[in-house]
């Protein structure tokens, strides 16, 4: 499944606006996660997860900061991203199926702060566009 | 049997009773062919599907999607009670309609999603949390039947 040039320009043209506010809604796309999928906690029994922590708020950065740099090299998402999947795979060994469920709250951040902008295209666009990012991310996982 | 609190239950009511069934209901059918385009597969009689403006343009996906969640609110209704009130509907899409319940979990993700297109920052991430548990309580319930 890889983006047609059309998809590419809606990840591209919405990240823009998201990227003003890349903290606050990595930080809410976490808090969404850990709400909604307690499971997901496990991976963090060493941070303070309560809202508005400061752990929070940079991870969330961190989390957002990298889907920005896939974005910025949308046409080779695995090599901008070659290291986090080395790390993913080796070190934290987060199980595939919680990359769904991040990409999923994210969804939810996106269309909760910009509704205008999150039409059934752009919808569609970064649905598969964060699904991309999750394959990428667990492709060197066995 | 699903625990609801005071809590969750209080936002599952008050939120339904704020959103317009037919456009939310429209808007996440119409979603689901569109991010999802597999699940065309069930609609074959439904026309025109060929573009997302086709698909969101599109009487019977309108249509249908109301119908889906006017059914939905059986549940916001019946809280204490969720998989009796889709037993039936749980037979029907295993035996006539041969939906993969995925779908159904596919659906519910959807309609999260378009809450918070719709309520914007009332959509808390606990409000999410409440409708996860409920998209999945009756993901489960139309499962439940299946053979």
């Amino acid at each position: 499944m890889t983006l047609t040039q059309a998809e590419k320009a809606a990840v591209v043209a919405i990240w823009g606006k998201v990227a003003s506010q890349a903290d606050a809604i990595g930080a809410e796309s976490l808090e969404r996660l850990f709400s909604s999928f307690p499971q997901t906690k496990t991976y963090f029994p060493h941070f303070d997860l309560s809202h508005g922590s400061v752990q929070l708020r940079g991870h969330g950065s961190k989390v957002l900061g990298a889907i920005g740099e896939a974005v910025k090299n949308i046409d080779d998402i695995g090599g901008a991203l070659a290291k986090l999947s080395e790390l993913h795979a080796y070190i934290l060994r987060v199980d595939p199926v919680n990359f769904k469920l991040l990409s999923h709250c994210i969804l939810c951040s996106v269309a909760a702060h910009y509704p205008n902008d999150f039409t059934p295209e752009v919808h569609a666009a970064w649905d598969k566009f964060l699904s991309q990012v999750s394959s990428v991310l667990t492709e060197k996982y066995r | 049997m699903v625990q609801w609190s005071a809590e969750e239950k209080q936002l599952i009511t008050s939120i339904w009773g704020r959103i317009n069934v037919e456009e939310v209901g429209g808007d996440a059918l119409a979603r689901l062919l569109i991010v999802y385009p597999w699940t065309q597969r069930f609609f074959s009689n439904f026309g025109n599907l060929s573009s997302p403006t086709a698909i969101i343009n599109n009487p019977k996906v309108r249509a249908h999607g109301k119908k889906v969640l006017t059914s939905f609110g059986d549940a916001v209704k019946n809280l204490d009670n969720v998989k009796g009130t889709f037993a039936k509907l749980s037979e029907l899409h295993c035996d006539k309609l041969h939906v993969d319940p995925e779908n159904f979990r596919l659906l519910g993700d959807i309609l999260n999603i378009v809450l918070a297109a719709n309520l914007g920052k009332e959509f808390t991430p606990s409000c999410q949390a409440t409708w996860q548990k409920l998209v999945g309580v009756v993901a489960h319930a139309l499962a439940r039947k299946y053979h």
